[in-house]
């Protein structure tokens, strides 16, 4: 045991929960893993949505060439939803600060100090009432979760918003192949499941925005 | 051979070796277009070429046959006719027709996954056991053989099939022909006799034959699993319980004995077990009529059949063949189109012959007779 367990701050009362686990990730590492799912999965869902409308509307397109135009909306759909991971994921990045926060908001204040800990074990010192307002939980482990979970929003939100869209293409391709008047119809339907994209992009956002690692 | 599959014993053929096919029963919409999102395009955009009822009655008014050629320019078929020589006959309209959708299937199966591919085989193989009993029955007949290959249906052809004509028992065309081929499982049972092949013989062959092509396409595809399973579960259903219904017809005051019946049956389908079990013992038209009877979809088979000859049976087989292959179409990701493809153009071609006739034979009264597919 070093010096390096100033780092170590439990949240609830004692040592031995889980809580404990996840608080040990450094909040770098968490927030980081966010803007990577946020735009990694995104992509994911994006690109699943265009391989399946995209397959669809090259077939379909053989017999009636005059579908090639219309229906590249759809892939223009499943492309938003990639769009809406670079921005979120653009966002969430500034809010990363460097690493010299990592000292200032570390400071003891009582809580995290070997001498504390070893004399109040396993409970807390002084109970626990101090930890819960220290710079680290504040400054580091608040914007951390919000990055990482907002990264987390909006990367599934957009993954299965893509093969919706990617699916409902599909079927739009193949409908206006047969009988014209059915490609405005089926549009609406994509036009709704594009918005779940949406909204994942904005929880994300109002998730994120009062955080900041300074 | 490398398809034969000689220590097999079983009484029903092995079933195809394992296909990565757990991902179609769980995630069918998500992955299906992975591999087969563009032919399944394809085969849909054939699908809107299928000739509509005005194309029907425009090829109906048609004079003669040169006119006929003229209408059917304008169709999805274009210039096919382009190059035969003037007095067009019925004949002709059908290879040629026939090329153009064996055409349209190799270029499907080019562009295949491995599934696909192994399904459109099986589609084939159907094909392969006509050209087969063709052959023989053609060289019982002593017809010369080069006659016979070109009568031969193209989806089904391989490379040994002339060499059928100079077997002479089961055994023979076992060993020398079919162990190669993909009908190897389903000639193990039926090629085992060494006596010379006749009439009778043949007919009972043929049936065998399908009847475990039918059985292991059954398997096959209620393996694959999901829509796949659902779509052509039905059409194969209905094609076991057709091909029943007529055998037991054909075979009411024939030399088939009841057990050999029996034997041809298949053992799936809505009629099986008990409607099967009724038409073996059946002994009259109106003993048939009453073993299908409690089928709700075959109860009209035979009540129409009495008050409207213009219709026979095979014909009422055929509509209802198109109504579930027209419904295979409904449903998205799943290989059904591919089959309901194949049988719709079929029809369309016993179509386009039958109004052929009509015309050439200037029989414009029962031009009408044809089956409407859309």
């Amino acid at each position: 045991m070093t010096t390096q367990m100033s780092y170590m701050l439990p949240s609830a009362g004692y040592f031995d929960n889980w809580l404990i686990l996840f608080e040990q990730i450094s909040p770098y590492a968490l927030a980081d893993i966010g803007i990577g799912i946020s735009i990694g999965v995104s992509v994911l869902g994006a690109a699943w949505g265009i391989f399946t409308t995209g397959s669809s509307l090259v077939g379909a397109a053989i017999k009636a060439p005059r579908i090639r135009s219309k229906n590249l909306i759809s892939v223009i759909f499943c492309e938003a939803v990639a769009i809406y991971g670079v921005i979120i994921a653009i966002i969430l990045s500034t809010k990363m600060g460097t690493p010299e926060a990592y000292a200032v908001n570390t400071d003891t204040e009582g809580c995290n100090t070997m001498a504390a800990l070893r004399s109040s074990w396993p409970q807390l010192p002084g109970g626990g009432a101090s930890c819960q307002g220290s710079l680290y939980m504040k400054n580091l482990l608040f914007p951390a979760y919000a990055i990482f979970n907002a990264g987390v929003c909006v990367g599934f939100s957009n993954l299965f918003c893509g093969v919706c869209v990617g699916i409902t293409g599909s079927g739009c391709a193949l409908a206006d192949a047969q009988n014209g008047t059915l490609f405005v119809k089926i549009l609406i339907i994509e036009i709704f499941g594009s918005a779940l994209g949406l909204f994942g992009v904005i929880v994300g956002i109002i998730m994120s925005s009062p955080a900041y690692i300074k | 051979g490398i398809l034969s599959q000689g220590g097999n014993t079983s009484p029903v053929p092995l079933p195809p070796p394992q296909s990565s096919c757990w991902r179609r029963k769980r995630a069918e919409m998500i992955t299906f277009n992975l591999d087969d999102g563009f032919t399944e395009a394809v085969v849909r955009g054939y699908r809107s070429g299928i000739l509509s009822q005005g194309d029907y009655s425009n090829l109906g008014q048609c004079d003669g046959l040169e006119d006929m050629r003229m209408h059917l320019a304008v169709t999805d078929y274009g210039n096919f006719l382009q190059n035969e020589p003037s007095p067009l006959q019925t004949m002709t309209i059908s290879e040629k027709c026939t090329e153009k959708l064996v055409e349209e299937f190799n270029y499907i199966r080019c562009n295949a996954s491995a599934e696909l591919a192994k399904f459109l085989d099986y589609i084939t193989y159907g094909y392969m056991i006509d050209n087969v009993i063709l052959l023989l029955t053609g060289t019982l007949h002593e017809r010369d053989t080069s006659e016979l290959l070109e009568k031969c249906h193209p989806l089904g052809k391989f490379q040994s099939l002339a060499t059928l004509a100079i077997t002479t028992s089961p055994k023979d065309a076992y060993k020398l022909v079919l162990v190669d081929t993909p009908l190897a499982v389903y000639a193990q049972k039926c090629f085992t006799e060494s006596q010379d092949f006749t009439e009778l013989n043949i007919e009972v062959i043929r049936n065998t034959l399908y009847k475990a092509y039918l059985e292991d396409f059954y398997a096959y595809t209620q393996k694959l699993g999901g829509a796949t399973a659902d779509v052509m579960g039905e059409i194969l259903r209905f094609e076991a319980d057709r091909r029943a219904i007529n055998i037991t017809i054909n075979s009411l005051d024939t030399e088939l004995t009841k057990e050999g019946r029996g034997e041809l049956y298949c053992n799936f389908g809505d009629l099986y077990p008990e409607g099967v079990m009724r038409l073996e013992r059946a002994d009259t038209q109106d003993a048939v009529r009453q073993a299908v009877e409690s089928f709700g979809q075959y109860r009209e088979l035979f009540q129409e059949d009495q008050f409207n000859r213009d219709k026979s049976l095979e014909d009422w087989f055929f509509e209802y063949e198109v109504k579930l292959n027209k419904l295979a179409f409904e449903q998205q990701f799943q290989y059904g189109v591919f089959y309901a493809y194949m049988k719709l153009k079929e029809q369309e071609v016993r179509n386009i012959v039958w109004i052929a006739e009509c015309i050439s034979q200037d029989q414009k009264s029962r031009i009408n007779q044809y089956i409407p597919i859309f």
